[in-house]
């Protein structure tokens, strides 16, 4: 069974046609880029897999259940936390300024119960050590860490409800290079322990080609070119791919002045 | 406990300290009034009608020979209990009303603001007078006006700051974790907002007291021989007869007391103390967080 099937899934904001007919799938520990230009309907369509917007229409299942329309009441909402988490793209401003690392995770932990309290401090032990953490910063608030500890944070947290399916919206864009490196590091160990299956949203070629198995093509909400990862990069067949892999800077590319 | 209270002094600033040690003298003397107090507030000797400051009455005594100081610091009980009750009541109704309508947004939160901007239209002061009509003079009555007319002024700011903390990611964040509505905001959007709440609410309390000294005044709220500083104050008799003092201590009290509890709300919801900026220049500039994660 796939992880994710995206069944000719539009969303119109007013007149806007944000995201036109989009059809993907992701079998379970699979990962799949979606690149495209600021614009282009990348992050809406992660918004309406996690169920922050409602789609206009289409369908969209993750490990086989249907969540095109809101949940119903708090046991849907636990049960669709449980299969698919999502990591945003700004470390700064997606965690709580009160919380620390391990009041966060543990109160994640906590809302989806079915643990002593023994299993449960044990488990986020786990998590912290698992992302990469030390004991010190996961009791610091996320004012005294850096962007990527706190993206560390945020990706514990997100494995906190034990999901299937891990949706990275822009998830390295706001960490500096060296950083970045290593996040992307920690995120394929963790794909390789635990299975998960990726969507990862991004507008940098380079991180997709790292992480990701095949790669959907987005221009203005509409999939232009979809595909094996190394076969769309290195030889596309659209125009619109090509001027996208045209526009990364690569080594002798001169700033024009 | 040194180091807690020495960070709560830098965080609100000297004028801020200030005024947070005089509100506390005036607690402590109403909750230790029987204790403090020379004399009984309410038993006089005519003796001593209008008698100047002594050893006896360090600020003298009033028309019917009454310590003044005992009636001032008794009078503190009634003087904070009207304001106290009308700040909890608003802050119950209030603080609910605008998460919920910061939480929904829509039209839930257009029925709501309108509702605020209604009430906040009448003068509480009128509203309270029109009770007092209709249910006859009394605290009760007075704070319950008051009550309802002190919600917007608490609740629309409330409404402001959770809006701003109700579209940030880590509130997206929590919603995709399964976390309901009830937690997001009580737990998390309340405790990133607190200071905000704390701080107008005490700018409300010295509101709230200022309004019930000027019923009290008009011999709306708290009625005659109950020692209350907006009481003491309308001793019209005592200022006929050239007697300042009976009259010039309640009112220094009110002044000091409202001003306290508005630089003290200013502080904690943030405002920086006058010259903040003056003297934060000389200093090195604070690092620009944000420009850290633009960096990529």
């Amino acid at each position: 069974m796939n992880a994710v099937e995206v069944r000719s899934l539009n969303k119109f904001f007013k007149a806007h046609h944000a995201v036109a007919d989009v059809d993907f799938d992701i079998p379970a520990g699979g990962s799949l880029g979606i690149v495209g230009e600021s614009g282009s309907g990348k992050t809406t369509i992660a918004r309406m897999l996690v169920g922050l917007e409602c789609p206009t229409s289409g369908s969209i299942a993750v490990l086989g259940r249907d969540r095109s329309r809101p949940a119903r009441g708090s046991t849907e909402r636990n049960t669709r936390a449980q299969e698919l988490q999502i990591v945003f793209q700004d470390p700064y401003t997606s965690l709580d300024p009160q919380q620390s690392a391990r009041a966060a995770v543990d109160e994640v932990l906590r809302h989806h119960g079915g643990r002593s309290a023994s299993e449960r401090a044990q488990r986020l032990d786990e998590l912290v050590d698992q992302v990469g953490l030390t004991v010190r910063q996961a009791l610091a608030r996320p004012r005294d860490l850096s962007g990527g500890q706190r993206q560390r944070v945020a990706i514990a947290r997100a494995l906190a409800t034990g999901p299937r399916v891990l949706v990275l919206d822009e998830a390295v864009s706001a960490l500096d290079v060296s950083i970045q490196a290593q996040i992307l590091n920690l995120l394929a160990d963790i794909r390789a322990e635990t299975g998960l299956a990726y969507l990862l949203i991004s507008h940098d070629l380079a991180v997709v080609r790292q992480l990701c198995d095949t790669v959907l093509v987005l221009r203005r909400g509409r999939v232009v070119e979809q595909g094996d990862c190394g076969q769309v990069l290195d030889d596309p067949a659209e125009e619109y791919t090509r001027a996208l892999r045209a526009a990364v800077p690569v080594q002798g590319w001169r700033v024009a002045v | 406990m040194r180091t807690t209270l020495r960070k709560a002094a830098r965080t609100l600033g000297r004028s801020g300290t200030a005024s947070a040690v005089l509100l506390l003298v005036v607690v402590a003397a109403a909750l230790a009034a029987p204790l403090l107090a020379p004399h009984d507030p309410n038993q006089g000797n005519l003796l001593d009608a209008y008698g100047g400051p002594s050893g006896a009455h360090l600020l003298g005594s009033d028309g019917i020979g009454r310590d003044i100081l005992s009636r001032l610091v008794f009078g503190a009980r009634t003087s904070l209990l009207g304001p106290a009750l009308v700040v909890g009541i608003s802050l119950l109704v209030g603080v609910p009303l605008a998460l919920a309508a910061s939480w929904y947004g829509g039209w839930v939160d257009a029925v709501v603001a309108r509702v605020f901007d209604l009430v906040y239209a009448l003068p509480g002061l009128l509203l309270a007078v029109l009770t007092v009509a209709l249910f006859g003079p009394g605290l009760t009555p007075a704070v319950a006006a008051l009550s309802v007319a002190y919600v917007p002024f608490l609740a629309r700011i409330v409404r402001a700051a959770a809006r701003q903390q109700r579209v940030s990611p880590y509130v997206d964040a929590l919603a995709v974790q399964g976390f309901g509505m009830l937690r997001i905001t009580g737990r998390h959007i309340l405790r990133n907002i607190a200071p905000v709440v704390v701080g107008q609410a005490a700018i409300a309390f010295g509101y709230a007291l200022l309004d019930l000294a000027s019923l009290s005044y008009l011999g709306l709220a708290v009625q005659a021989p109950t020692p209350d500083w907006g009481v003491m104050v309308s001793d019209s008799d005592a200022l006929l007869k050239g007697y300042w003092l009976p009259v010039a201590a309640p009112g220094v009290l009110i002044v000091l007391t409202v001003l306290a509890l508005t630089v003290l709300g200013a502080r904690i919801s943030g405002d920086k103390p006058p010259g903040y900026l003056k003297r934060r220049r000389r200093s090195a500039a604070p690092p620009d967080r944000t420009a850290v994660g633009a960096a990529a």
